[in-house]
């Protein structure tokens, strides 16, 4: 069993809260993404884990078993994980079958079983025959699959990724993804997999845990968090979404609201919970269409059409509220209206859920809404929706 | 606390720190603590009698005043030589720089004891070269270099590379934007130096000159060669008279002109401090090689000028020693006839005490190598990678044996092992032992530099993968660590090597019958009156020590970049 616990984290450099009260828990046998931009605390995150950090504030545990906590820490050679790094970290000075022979050969295994073991991992990363060469010799896809045998060959119950993939061209990417599949899918560790890509952690996750400025912001399948993104930040971030505000007219308490958008009204999805009232909406460029004008759209400006090869993205702003940018796909052959005015149709869209603190008015235009004037200070840059 | 798992990896982490501590510890504190006890408290009851008495001498003043101005003289001189040679081979387009750079270093490299034999043996009325050359002056006349001008000059010649070599590495972060501002703004190259490239440059500039004059303060070998016979006494070699002619019994004297000494030292260090704290120096744009100066018409006269200055300081002198190695006798003049390999003969077959000194330090310079870069690599380790506060401190500590004058850490060694050491009632004095714990402790600092900024440039996560896979501490530092970082353990070791082999301050102080170097023996053959056993000897030693120095330009893509000062 290695399941991974961590309760309510905080890891502090100085003034900068690099760890701010995470909590996660990732079930035995999970494929976990952590997703940020750089700089977000995911690397942190991960050094926590594998014990190479001491934290400042509560808990982690693996497999049930603490191991940091204030004033106590497990060494990170006593965690039982295995990590591939960002930068393979592979010895120079050992042959290939010498790097991945390692652990083993801490762990006392004996030699005939170690180079059996050895062999075996490296026939599974396809690497087989490349036991005596160097790393130096080798590309960098081959590295990376050297660091992944020296990783499952002493078959730990929790693996951590570190970016794995960022230094790898793009075409190696979707084979070294495959790689990591199969593996999980053989061997069932529990793995956490640090990315700034979120089509990589989309294409690999069981969840995904979004993280900025040192906070986790949601944990959820990929489809969840795609469809029902928790908050402004995820939904700008997830999928290039376009977050608007919106006014819910009335909510059915089962996930579906009327709401007002620029003075159209459509049927949108929303949290069970959701009241009446001023909000936020996550739309889609694939939900937006350009309709007609009169046929129940709202009016936007065009501000640049981008050729993109059989269809223009079309670059808008709101009429209703010009610092509201949306952008959607027009199919070829499309031409702007001389005044550039159009009017669009939005056919889905997701409410987002109201939290306590700053969020929910932020984006509200009108500043006489029933929770006051918009906050700033602290918006998120990826929210290119906010009015400032 | 302990009732997490991982009791054992702490344990082992905490006892070697703690050997490492106490290890750095027993080396450069307990000796300098041992010396200021004597001079404040002699005997062990405090006590300014000592104080009062060396105060009340006129030679303390006379040989302080002298260390101070030959200091200055050999300052001034090796930063005007070392800073522009710095500013041409760095800011223009001369040619042959590597080459140029492995000879400008080399006066660092060779003892100053046999850099003074050899300048001795280029002028002067016994000079072998002169006589070939029908030269020299009349037997029986003095020897220019016998005063306080020679001593300078040949401090500057010596230290000129410290100089260059702090000065060229700020040079390196220069970036070349700056310049090309400058330039772009209608300065003329000239004015460009003075008003962008020195004002950033102060920092190292100013550290190579801090340096150079605490070098020059604890220099032994020049004055000694050079002063001696005339009776110039600056504080090193005041103090080595007295050891050498009164015994152990004026200890509590020379412990106070030692602590005078470096307590010189200390406020050179303390004033380059402040100099350079002053201002704010700090380079924001990323680093660029900055070499923007075309001589174009000027080119081979400034690099003629170049090597005609590294042939008047190096290759004139060493000749003059080689030649002087090849006469029978002082004074008879060199020919095709008279030129004999006795001289080498006689040092390296019949001469027991100098076949001795060889191998003494031998030893010595290879024990003193291993068992330097054996503390340093997990020393190291911890001051770079683990940054713990209380690793700074040690590693400041580290730096004082080798930062204050030799002859402080002399007199403290005596201090310390006079006696024999309790408990295991074995004596190191006369032995030598003594010898070997000052060059520990002394050329510490020579195998712990290279060594972290070897650690610097690795990437750490070769350590963490290892440690992942639950490999302990000093299972890591043997099979990842340690390969890890043996190009520059290597380089630290031959650098401590190369000084220790040549080396006199100490062993001047320390040496005693079966336990003589290679310095001493020079030195001792010197001022019997044997030049030509002391000019073969020296030949040997600067034989040996430029085919190491060639030795490891053969393997210089496999070393870290800027960790021997003869590879540019």
């Amino acid at each position: 069993m290695a399941g991974l616990t961590l309760e309510r984290v905080v890891k502090t450099f100085g003034p900068h809260r690099a760890l701010d009260d995470v909590s996660l828990d990732v079930r035995d046998g999970e494929f976990i993404a952590i997703l940020g931009p750089s700089g977000c605390g995911k690397t942190t995150l991960l050094r926590q884990v594998a014990g190479f950090d001491t934290l400042d504030a509560g808990r982690i545990a693996i497999g049930g078993e603490t191991m940091s906590r204030p004033g106590a820490h497990v060494p990170p050679e006593r965690r039982r994980i295995g990590i591939v790094f960002q930068s393979y970290a592979l010895w120079p000075h050992m042959s290939v079958a010498e790097n991945v022979a390692y652990g083993l050969a801490v762990a006392g295994v004996p030699p005939a079983e170690r180079a059996r073991r050895v062999a075996a991992a490296l026939e599974q990363v396809e690497l087989g025959g490349f036991g005596g060469r160097r790393p130096a010799l080798l590309s960098g896809g081959q590295r990376q699959r050297v660091a992944l045998a020296r990783c499952l060959v002493t078959a730990p119950s929790l693996v951590l990724l570190d970016e794995p993939l960022a230094n790898l061209d793009v075409h190696l990417r979707a084979s070294m993804e495959e790689e990591f599949a199969r593996f999980h899918a053989r061997a069932g560790p529990t793995m956490v997999y640090i990315t700034h890509d979120q089509r990589e952690a989309m294409a690999l996750a069981d969840r995904i845990a979004v993280m900025d400025h040192g906070r986790l912001l949601q944990v959820a399948t990929p489809s969840q968090l795609y469809r029902e993104p928790g908050d402004a930040t995820v939904a700008a971030f997830i999928g290039a979404g376009i977050v608007v505000p919106v006014r819910v007219q009335e909510a059915d308490g089962q996930g579906a609201c009327r709401v007002e958008l620029f003075g159209s009204t459509l049927r949108m999805r929303c949290p069970a919970h959701t009241r009446a009232g001023p909000a936020e909406a996550c739309l889609r460029a694939h939900d937006l269409r350009v309709v007609a004008e009169g046929a129940g759209g709202f009016a936007v400006q065009v501000e640049r059409a981008i050729y993109q090869g059989g269809h223009f993205r079309l670059e808008l702003r709101s009429v209703a509220a010009p610092a509201v940018r949306l952008h959607l796909s027009a199919p070829e052959p499309f031409a702007a209206p001389r005044d550039g005015r159009l009017a669009i149709q939005a056919t889905d869209g997701w409410v987002i859920p109201a939290r306590a603190a700053v969020t929910p008015m932020r984006l509200v235009s009108n500043p006489a809404g029933p929770a006051g004037s918009p906050v700033s200070g602290d918006e998120d840059d990826a929210c290119h929706a906010a009015p400032r | 606390m302990a009732s997490l798992p991982g009791r054992r990896e702490r344990a082992e982490e905490q006892a070697l720190l703690c050997a490492l501590v106490a290890a750095v510890g027993l080396l450069a504190l307990v000796p300098l603590l041992r010396l200021l006890l004597e001079s404040l408290a002699p005997g062990g009851n405090w006590s300014t009698a000592a104080l009062q008495r060396v105060a009340a001498q006129p030679a303390t003043w006379t040989a302080t005043a002298h260390s101070l101005v030959t200091a200055f003289g050999g300052t001034l001189l090796a930063t005007a030589i070392g800073a522009t040679v710095a500013l041409v081979v760095s800011l223009t387009d001369v040619r042959a720089r590597n080459a140029y750079v492995f000879c400008f270093v080399m006066p660092l490299l060779l003892a100053p004891q046999v850099v003074a034999l050899a300048w001795l043996q280029m002028v002067g009325p016994s000079s072998t070269l002169l006589r070939m050359v029908g030269l020299a002056p009349p037997l029986g006349s003095r020897n220019p270099l016998y005063s306080a001008w020679g001593i300078m000059l040949l401090l500057g010649v010596q230290y000129a590379p410290l100089v260059f070599l702090t000065l060229r590495a700020g040079l390196r972060t220069l970036p070349q934007e700056l310049i090309e501002a400058g330039l772009a703004g209608g300065a003329r190259p000239l004015v460009v130096v003075r008003t962008i490239v020195l004002p950033l440059m102060t920092p190292p500039l100013v550290a190579g000159i801090a340096l150079t004059f605490v070098s020059c303060l604890g220099n032994f070998g020049i004055p000694a060669f050079l002063g001696i016979p005339g009776g110039y006494l600056v504080l090193p070699t005041l103090i080595y008279q007295r050891i050498a002619g009164l015994g152990p019994g004026v200890l509590s004297e020379v412990a106070v002109l030692s602590m005078l000494s470096g307590g010189i030292a200390v406020a050179g260090i303390v004033l380059q401090d402040v100099m350079v704290r002053r201002r704010d120096f700090r380079i924001v744009t990323a680093a660029g090689v900055a070499r923007p100066f075309e001589l174009r018409g000027a080119r081979l006269p400034v690099e003629l000028t170049l090597w005609t200055l590294t042939g008047a300081v190096l290759v004139l002198p060493v000749l003059a020693l080689a030649l002087t190695s090849l006469v029978p006798a002082v004074g008879v003049t060199l020919s095709s006839a008279s030129a004999t390999l006795d001289n080498y003969r006689f040092v390296l077959v019949e001469h027991d005490a100098a076949k001795r000194a060889f191998r003494n330090s031998f030893g010595l310079s290879a024990g003193a190598a291993i068992a330097i870069v054996a503390l340093a690599v997990p020393l190291a380790y911890f001051v770079v990678w683990r940054r713990s506060p209380l690793l700074r401190v040690v590693n400041l500590i580290a730096e004082l044996p080798y930062a204050l004058p030799g002859v402080v850490l002399a007199i403290a060694a005596i201090l310390l092992f006079l006696k024999p050491l309790p408990l295991v009632h074995v004596s190191l004095y006369n032995t030598v032992w003594i010898i070997l714990f000052c060059y520990l402790a002394r050329f510490l600092v020579l195998g712990l530099r290279p060594v972290a900024s070897g650690y610097l440039q690795l990437d750490r996560t070769l350590e963490e993968a290892a440690q992942i896979t639950g490999a302990r501490l000093l299972r890591r530092l043997r099979t990842v660590i340690l390969p890890l970082v043996a190009p520059a353990a290597a380089a630290g070791a031959l650098l401590i090597f190369l000084t220790a082999f040549n080396e006199l301050t100490v062993s001047a102080l320390l040496w005693s019958s079966g336990a003589e170097t290679l310095g001493v023996t020079v030195f001792s053959f010197q001022q019997g009156g044997d030049t030509p056993y002391a000019a073969a000897l020296a030949m040997l030693t600067v034989v040996v020590s430029v085919a190491l120095m060639l030795a490891t330009l053969l393997v210089s893509t496999r070393l870290p970049r800027g960790v021997l000062p003869w590879q540019d």
